[in-house]
Order: structure tokens, then C-alpha cells, then sequence
């Protein structure tokens, strides 16, 4: 395709991603190096008889109102805001690094960072839930397909439902049942022998109620992908492993699993980058007291009375920055793909 | 394939369905239960004392003179408006499917047909910007949109979601038109006609599943959105999502928990349909992108 048709057939998808993607990202980096205007201070004298003069300090709203509409992006700051408490908390790292003897020392004071934890909590979840995922997708994958066919179609309806159904809709519909008063949550409490113990009162518990959720989430998307390549599995292999007086484990391990090989580097590609994002559950769990994501962390400053545009800016800008690193290997495997393809 | 060896034996056999039926459960329950539930009253699906009564409904027959009753979804509809926020989700989706599908097709025609450097360098973005989490774009949004009185209104909110759709649409419709020979197109061109007429001739009488099949995932991407329209959309302009979250922050008196379960059940009802009907378009725009590779 010449290059002028191919610039009118990308235009109109080009200009749409180039606005309201690319220059958001840029909206965000400039949002991140200002921070907003401190209110504006007058000194006001008191004198009354006998008590003498006290000088009064207020905020003069006209002034600091009209400071904010002139320049609404606030004043440059640099990189302060990246270094700063609520962030990479530079000065807090260096005391806590020079100061603890432990590593568990460190982990604790490290968790008492709010930045920190967030990053923390992705990428346990991250590491978690993505192998969970394709593990028990390809037993579930594995199962079904040795069903009889009348049945196979009817459980891959249900198996989708999980997947299918809005993040957030499906992580109340799980917390509601996991409530204290809700039908697991009951169950739980009647095994754990007290009549206090709640889910919600744990942060390890609560940690172990969203790896549960986002597993539930993805393990079907992992199962129809496996499941698809099980129908492409070549059965003169599986005969001839037989023959060679394979056991049933060992058809699994040396033919089946190498031949959906390239399947599971592509679920476990698409499960980073959506593990990476993960947001609603907490919101539904209502978990952020023991929980942060990196999404959920940015949605909370921007959440609520006052808008902290520039403590999410600079959040976003961190995370497009991690995404960018965990996605490196994948984009140097596609750019030797794309030069063998040609 | 019922060949003696590649029978299981029984033990495993017996394994096997187990873990199917356990797994049927893990999936199915959630759903079952809180759709049998959303006919009750909350001391019912919310039971201190006897997880039965959400099964039987005793404390709704006390009530109502029924173990059944409609007041979660005459409280969410009726009272709640709820009707307004599915029609803007009904907008939103039809608007965001029509015009991404549009823009998309044209894009993913471009993408697939040619191959210099910078297709590559295209198509890698398009990987980025899918791989971010839609809320780190939102803090960009917001002031621009507040400075130009854009914000929310639904409008904006569709364009956005369109852009934010199109990387993976990019993706999916690339592989599909990669799918249709290179000759169907050149032996038009070679037939008189310049590229839009041979996409417009010969491509498009033969794209349509690839497009359903897309458009299904912007769909879906439309609907299950929560980060944008929460952040975007003003109170009277929500959509479905937000809405259901909304809920729970400001009823926590007794019986309007149910409202949100109630909201729930019916936002859940449109993708079992979805489900069943297309349930072979979702598994093969699942794999689409897996077989290519």
C-alpha cells in the first residue's frame, strides 16, 4: 500500500488515539512538574482596648481565587512531586535504608509508605494471580474437553460468565457472599470457630479475597485459549506416545503441553497487562483500607472534594513508566517476528 | 476417538468430573445466588443468623406475604432511576461500538496491508497504549475538558471510550484482514479499481465476522467501562457501572443494599444473553489473537 492511501485509511483512527491518548500523556507529564497554588496569606492586625494587638493570619479567597483561574495549572515545581511523601519519597527511602538493621524491619517501614505499598500490592498480584490463572485454566481446559460433546458446550457457556461480566459487578456479586453475613462469609465464620472473624478485617485475608477474585476473573479466558488449542492438537503425537507406552501424565507433560507452548506465553502476555491494571476489585471489595493498586491509587486522588490532579499525574506517569518496562521483552519478540515476517 | 487406550481409566475419569463439577460451581454459584437473592429482603441474602433463610425467604414471606418480592428492583428502577442510567449505557455502547468499528476497520485494513518500518512502530503503540490502565489517561482529561466545559457530558465520554478502544481493535482487526488473501484486493486493483474501491468492493462483502467479532469486544469494553464514566460523567449523565457503585456509597440504610443487588442482577442480564448468542464469536475473537500468534 503507498503511503499517501495508507495515511487516509489511518487518519481518522490515528487522529482519535494521537487525542484523547497521546496527548493526554503528554497533559499528564506537564500536570506532573506543577503543583497547585498555595492559598494566598494576608496578615490582618486585631487592636482591641486593654487585651493589646494580635495579628491574625487568613486566606484571602478573592487573591488566591483569582491566582488559580490566571494560571489553573499551578506553579512548576520539577520533579518534587515525584520524590515527595505520597510518591517515591526519596528522603523517607534514604532514613529507612541508613536506619533499619532488618530486612523485616524494612519491609515494615517500607509498607507504612502509601506509593510503596500500592506498587507492592500490583505486583504480588501480578505474580499471583498470572500463573494461577494458566495453571487451573488448562485443567479446566484439560477436563471439559474429555467431556461428552452435548456437555462441553453448556459448561463453556458457564465457564465464560466469570470472565464475561463487568470487573466490577462480578467482584460485589463474590463480596457479597463473602460479607460476614453473606453465605461464605457465614460458612467461614462457623469454621473458624468466631463469631468475629471477618475477611474484611484482615489486610492478608483481604489480599487473598482479590487473588481469589481476579483468578475467578481470568481463569476462563485462559481455559477457552487452551481449549482451542487442544482441538488443534494432532492425534497421530498422542498415538504415538502411546505406543511408546506413555502414561497419561507423560502425554500431558512431553506432547500436550509443548504443543500449546506458544498459547501459554500468549495468555501470560495478555494476563500482565491486564493483572497490571487491576482496579475494580478493590473499589468493590472496598478494600482500600488494606489494599492498594496503582489504578485504585490514582482513582482515590482523583476521587472525592479536591481533585489532587498532580499526585495522580505523576502516579500515572510512574506506571505508564512500568508498563512500558514489563512490556520491553514482548516489544523486542515482535519487532525480530515482524522483520522475519517480511 | 473412543479408541481402548484413550479411554480413562476410572479413577481419573472420577477425578476428572469432579473438578468439572466443582468448577461449574466456582462459576455458576455467584450468579445463581445473587439472582435468587435480589427477590429478597436484605435480612434474608444478608442473614446473621440462618444462611438458610436466604434460600427460603422467611424474613420476605414476614414482610411481604410472599418468599418473593420486587421491591429491590421497583426501588432501583423506580425510585433510583435506574432506567436512565441503562439507557445512557444503551448510548454509550451503540455509539462507541458504531464508531469504533468504523474507524477501526479502516485502520486495521491500512495496518495489515502494509509493511514498512513504521506499521511496526504503529501497531507497538497501539500494544502500549492497550497495556495502560485506562485511569492513568483520566488526570489528563480532566482539566482540559473542565477549561473547555466538555465535562460530563456523554458525548465526550463515547469519543473517549472510542480511543481507548481502538489499540485493541487495531490488534483483532489487523489479524482478521492478515486472514484475507492479499490477492483478493490486488487482482481488483489490477481490474481498474484504486484501493478504497477494492476495500469497498471486495474486502468488505467478506469481513463481516471479523467485524462482529470485534465489535462484540468493544461492546463489552463499552459496557463494563468504570474508570472513565465515573470520572467523566456527570451525576444526571451516568451509565450503567458508576451508577451501581454510586449506589453503594450513598444507601447503606436498611433495604437499599438490595437496590444495588437488584442493579446488579439486571446489569448482569444483558451479557448472559450476549453469552448465549455469540457465545461462538467470543471464543473465536478469543483465540483469534492467540493463533496468530
Amino acid at each position: 500500500m503507498r503511503h499517501k492511501t495508507f495515511f487516509w485509511f489511518f487518519l481518522p483512527t490515528g487522529l482519535a488515539m494521537l487525542l484523547f491518548i497521546a496527548l493526554p500523556i503528554v497533559s499528564v507529564v506537564i500536570q506532573s512538574i506543577y503543583a497547585p497554588h498555595p492559598a494566598v496569606l494576608v496578615e490582618v492586625e486585631n487592636c482591641t482596648p486593654l487585651v493589646g494587638c494580635t495579628t491574625e493570619t487568613t486566606i484571602d479567597q478573592d487573591a488566591t481565587a483569582a491566582l488559580r483561574a490566571e494560571k489553573p495549572l499551578g506553579r512548576f515545581v520539577g520533579l518534587d512531586i515525584y520524590f515527595d511523601r505520597g510518591h517515591l519519597a526519596i528522603r523517607e527511602v534514604r532514613e529507612i535504608w541508613a536506619n533499619t538493621a532488618s530486612w523485616g524491619d524494612m519491609f515494615d517501614a517500607f509498607g507504612n509508605l502509601p506509593f510503596y505499598r500500592a506498587m507492592a500490592f500490583t505486583l504480588t498480584f501480578v505474580a499471583i494471580v498470572t500463573p494461577l490463572t494458566i495453571i487451573l485454566g488448562l485443567v479446566i481446559a484439560l477436563a471439559i474437553n474429555s467431556l461428552h460433546r452435548h456437555l462441553k458446550g453448556l459448561m463453556i457457556f458457564f465457564s465464560l460468565l466469570p470472565m464475561i461480566v463487568t470487573p466490577l459487578i462480578g467482584s460485589l456479586i463474590l463480596f457479597w457472599m463473602i460479607d460476614s453475613r453473606g453465605v461464605i462469609g457465614t460458612a467461614l465464620v462457623s469454621m473458624a470457630g468466631d463469631p468475629d472473624f471477618s475477611l474484611k478485617a484482615s489486610t492478608g485475608l483481604m489480599w487473598v479475597s482479590l487473588i481469589v477474585y481476579g483468578v475467578w476473573h481470568a481463569a476462563p479466558f485462559a481455559f477457552v485459549v487452551f481449549y482451542a488449542g487442544l482441538q488443534t492438537l494432532p492425534s497421530d503425537q498422542i498415538e504415538a506416545a502411546q505406543i511408546d507406552g506413555a502414561t497419561r501424565w507423560q502425554q500431558v507433560k512431553y506432547v500436550v503441553v509443548p504443543h500449546l507452548m506458544p498459547l501459554v506465553t500468549f495468555v501470560a502476555l495478555i494476563q500482565l497487562m491486564d493483572n497490571f491494571k487491576v482496579f475494580e476489585p478493590i473499589v468493590g471489595f472496598n478494600a482500600s483500607a488494606h489494599a492498594q493498586s496503582l489504578s485504585s491509587f490514582i482513582y482515590n486522588d482523583l476521587g472525592g472534594e479536591t481533585r489532587q490532579l498532580s499526585s495522580a499525574s505523576a502516579t500515572s506517569v510512574i506506571t505508564i513508566i512500568g508498563v512500558a518496562i514489563l512490556l520491553s521483552p514482548v516489544l523486542v519478540r515482535t519487532w525480530r517476528d515482524f522483520k522475519g515476517a517480511r | 476417538m473412543a479408541s481402548r487406550a484413550q479411554r480413562m481409566p476410572a479413577g481419573l475419569r472420577i477425578a476428572s468430573s469432579t473438578f468439572v463439577i466443582l468448577w461449574f460451581i466456582l462459576a455458576a454459584f455467584p450468579f445463581i445466588w445473587t439472582v435468587w437473592g435480589s427477590f429478597k429482603v436484605e435480612l434474608d441474602f444478608f442473614s446473621i443468623n440462618d444462611w438458610t433463610n436466604a434460600i427460603t425467604g422467611e424474613r420476605t414471606e414476614a414482610v411481604y406475604g410472599s418468599t418473593f418480592t420486587t421491591t429491590g428492583y421497583a426501588g432501583a428502577w423506580i425510585q433510583e432511576e435506574f432506567w436512565r442510567n441503562v439507557l445512557n449505557t444503551g448510548i454509550v455502547c451503540f455509539f462507541v461500538v458504531t464508531i469504533s468499528l468504523t474507524i477501526g476497520t479502516l485502520g486495521g485494513y491500512a495496518l495489515s496491508r502494509s509493511s514498512y518500518n513504521y506499521t511496526f512502530w504503529l501497531l507497538i503503540t497501539a500494544l502500549i497504549f492497550r497495556a495502560m490502565p485506562p485511569i492513568t489517561l483520566v488526570a489528563g482529561y480532566l482539566l482540559p475538558f473542565f477549561e473547555w466545559n466538555l465535562w460530563g457530558i456523554l458525548p465526550t465520554t463515547i469519543i473517549v471510550l472510542v480511543a481507548i478502544n481502538q489499540p485493541f481493535t487495531l490488534w483483532m482487526l489487523h489479524s482478521f484482514f492478515k486472514n484475507i488473501p492479499n490477492e483478493l484486493d490486488e487482482s481488483a486493483k489490477v481490474d481498474g479499481c484504486n484501493q478504497f474501491q477494492a476495500f469497498r468492493r471486495v474486502i468488505i462483502p467478506v469481513m463481516w465476522p471479523g467485524v462482529i467479532t470485534t465489535g462484540l469486544f468493544s461492546f463489552l469494553l463499552a459496557y463494563n467501562d468504570f474508570a472513565v464514566g465515573v470520572m467523566l460523567l456527570s451525576e444526571s449523565n451516568r451509565t450503567m457501572v458508576p451508577a451501581i457503585a454510586a449506589f453503594l456509597g450513598t444507601t447503606q440504610t436498611e433495604g437499599n443494599v438490595m437496590f444495588a443487588v437488584a442493579a446488579v442482577v439486571s446489569a448482569t442480564v444483558p451479557l448472559f444473553i450476549l453469552v448465549m448468542f455469540f457465545q461462538r464469536q467470543i471464543v473465536s475473537g478469543l483465540t483469534a489473537g492467540a493463533v496468530k500468534g
